[in-house]
């Protein structure tokens, strides 16, 4: 008996804006001139956000912070191509998204400053809490899917995930379980290249992150993750393709960390200032600019006009954050269980005891 | 009326709720055509379709993650994990995630998931197929522990389970799956988590014990009984939360106490129940408070699981050191 070929596979790439800001313009995803200049708006707002929360840490008014920076056009293409009835599960490196997305960034100040209240996420919003524990979601986006999937509603769902997620069982058991139940579900893997210190080369001997769909029976596409608008196009696509019942996606996009793993890091310890370098060149709001000044006549005016509107709306929401009152230290009980049980009764009466004698002495 | 067994209680409450409540939704491994490796869901995927009595891929970690997931979307899934030795493949999406939804987001997202699994040894099992670690699951704020002793009582308490708007663990004692048959009310039974069962009065002593371990615990009360020693035995049927009150109620009364359960002695819940009863009620006692456990050792392969379990003697020994000390 020959032997022969029973499968052959291809991995996609897309990139539509490139890092000298041309377009390929047979990609082009129909965006007029207001929506991209959005998109750059967008952008902008993340990185303005994100340098001030390494500020505020550096002062000792945040705790940890986890940096986005070099990622925003993975966010803001994703989070613009959803829907506000979709469902989002996102990682810890997600802020963009939750802005765009609608949630208070009071209220990511607030999380990242060790208050819970920052993950009582708005009633209206489909937005699950950040996740810490690296790829741990992926199974709770794949069950609102299926859930979704089950009642009949015309809603799909996004998650978000690092590199160093890829490498986690509950990578595998989400995707797995997505392709099984053809699940109207998009994975967007936000492949920095690091997971603290460990380079993609530690995580897999894949060529691609994004082949890793085909094992599952579903589409893997990569993408300039720098580009906000190959992003956009890919994650839209896939949006409507699990809308309409054909199953999940993998989009994997090719990007680049820029900062420390967090403010507790030091990535000069690992990796080579001139690698760095070399990626600020492929910064995604650099080559978006480029396009806005060649397209738009954007003018370094228009460019310190929205820096300004940018720094304005950070100042406020720190503002806002930090004229929150005092989180009630009691409210630790409160939401264990829909009640409390006689041991919590008990314990917060302790803790209602300790303050009150604090108070007095 | 009519007797059941435990497992065909626990079929009977399943069914019930599914056809009360449309988001009641079953995942576990084989629990489809198979009906499950103890038949517990035999005949409801002819009843209710693969739509809601979903066999997953083997993945058990997999399987309790897309739960939480669904149950927070606005269904009631509730899981089947085969074996309580492989619910440890799902730890981390029970403790990080089940059990802390409802209060990292204060109160904006639940979890009103059931994992139920066979526990405990003295069936036979082949290697990880005997464990019992409830206090794993009792150690960890924001998850109900459930375990029931009889047929009725697995009927009455997983109805309460499903309904519970929060995750519950509900541990099926597979030593009594089929040993017991009792009289099950049909439709609408509801015993609520939370509160320990007076199965024996007595004045005595008090004997703690809860699953499998109630009944050697009970014959150990019969046989001291005819000795003249009256035992009041209380079943806790709900780990977590522990249901302090009536244990203290008894131990005022009795003051000693026995406490029986099959779990490693070291951390488990006999030592929490101590540590309470020396806490709140240790003018009362007059005798120190003593256990009957499994050793600190995991629990043996059939060839000599017996010398691991406590038995009628064993209970009985420790309950009469107790009254005469």
């Amino acid at each position: 008996m020959p032997k022969k070929i029973i499968h052959e596979f291809k991995v996609e790439f897309l990139q539509i804006l490139d890092e000298a800001g041309r377009v390929d313009r047979t990609l082009w995803p129909a965006l007029d001139e207001k929506e991209v200049k959005g998109f750059y708006e967008a952008m902008l707002l993340i990185r303005t956000f994100d340098e001030k929360a390494l500020n505020l840490q550096r002062e000792g008014r945040l705790g940890t912070y986890a940096s986005v920076q070099g990622q925003e056009a993975a966010q803001v293409g994703s989070a613009t191509a959803l829907r506000p009835s979709d469902w989002i599960f996102p990682a810890f490196r997600e802020p963009g998204v939750s802005l765009l997305r609608g949630l208070p960034m009071r209220m990511i100040y607030q999380y990242w400053s060790g208050d819970e209240r920052g993950s009582a996420i708005p009633e209206d919003q489909h937005d699950f809490p950040i996740a810490i524990p690296v790829g741990t979601h992926i199974p709770h986006a794949v069950g609102a899917a299926w859930a979704a999937q089950f009642k009949g509603d015309p809603v799909a769902v996004a998650t978000f995930f690092g590199d160093g997620a890829t490498s986690k069982g509950d990578f595998h058991e989400g995707l797995n379980f997505a392709g099984v139940f053809r699940l109207p579900i998009v994975f967007i893997c936000q492949n920095n290249h690091w997971a603290i210190s460990v380079p993609l080369s530690r995580q897999t001997a894949s060529a691609t992150l994004a082949q890793k769909a085909i094992a599952y029976g579903f589409e893997g596409i990569q993408v300039d993750g720098n580009d906000v608008f190959a992003v956009y196009t890919a994650v839209k696509n896939a949006l409507e393709k699990a809308r309409r019942g054909e199953g999940p996606t993998l989009i994997e996009c090719f990007t680049y960390r820029l900062s420390d793993h967090t403010t507790a890091d030091d990535a000069s310890r690992y990796r080579k200032a001139e690698d760095v370098a070399a990626w600020r060149k492929k910064d995604p709001l650099v080559r978006l600019r480029a396009l806005l000044e060649r397209e738009y006549g954007w003018s370094e005016a228009d460019e310190q006009t929205l820096r300004r509107q940018a720094q304005e709306r950070v100042a406020a929401a720190v503002h806002e954050f930090e004229a929150v009152p005092p989180a009630n230290p009691e409210a630790m009980f409160d939401t264990l269980f829909a009640n409390l049980t006689p041991d919590l009764l008990r314990q917060k009466e302790q803790l209602r005891k300790r303050l009150q004698k604090k108070e007095r002495d | 009326m009519s007797k059941l067994n435990l497992v065909q209680a626990i079929n009977q409450a399943l069914r019930h709720e599914m056809e009360k409540n449309p988001d009641v939704v079953l995942m576990g491994e084989d629990i489809g055509p198979d009906g499950g490796v103890f038949r517990v869901t035999e005949g409801l995927i002819d009843t209710f379709g693969a739509r809601r009595v979903v066999d997953t891929p083997l993945s058990e970690s997999g399987i309790v993650g897309v739960a939480i997931g669904m149950a927070a979307y606005g269904l009631r899934p509730v899981v089947e994990i085969q074996f309580m030795g492989f619910l440890y493949a799902a730890m981390e999406q029970l403790i990080s995630h089940a059990a802390r939804l409802r209060t990292r987001t204060r109160g904006r997202y639940t979890c009103p998931l059931v994992v139920r699994t066979p526990y405990g040894g003295g069936i036979h099992a082949p290697e990880h197929h005997s464990e019992s670690t409830e206090a794993f699951f009792v150690h960890t704020p924001g998850l109900k522990v459930v375990v029931p002793s009889t047929p009725a009582e697995a009927k009455g308490l997983l109805l309460s389970a499903i309904r519970d708007p929060d995750p519950v663990i509900f541990l099926e004692p597979s030593k009594i799956y089929r040993a017991i048959k009792e009289e099950v009310p049909e439709g609408e039974y509801l015993i609520p988590l939370g509160e320990a069962r007076v199965v024996a009065e007595g004045k005595d002593v008090t004997l703690i014990a809860w699953g499998a371990m109630l009944h050697p615990t009970l014959k150990a009360a019969d046989q001291m009984a005819e000795k003249g020693i009256e035992a009041e035995v209380i079943d806790l049927r709900t780990l977590s939360p522990l249901d302090s009150a009536t244990i203290l109620r008894s131990v005022e009364k009795t003051g000693r106490a026995v406490i029986i359960h099959e779990a490693p002695r070291t951390c488990g819940l006999g030592a929490e129940i101590a540590a309470r009863l020396c806490e709140e009620a240790l003018l009362s006692l007059e005798a120190p408070i003593t256990r009957v456990t499994g050793f600190d050792t995991p629990i043996p392969l059939p060839k000599t699981e017996k010398y691991y379990l406590p038995d009628v003697d064993q209970i009985v020994e420790a309950a009469e050191q107790v009254v005469g000390f």
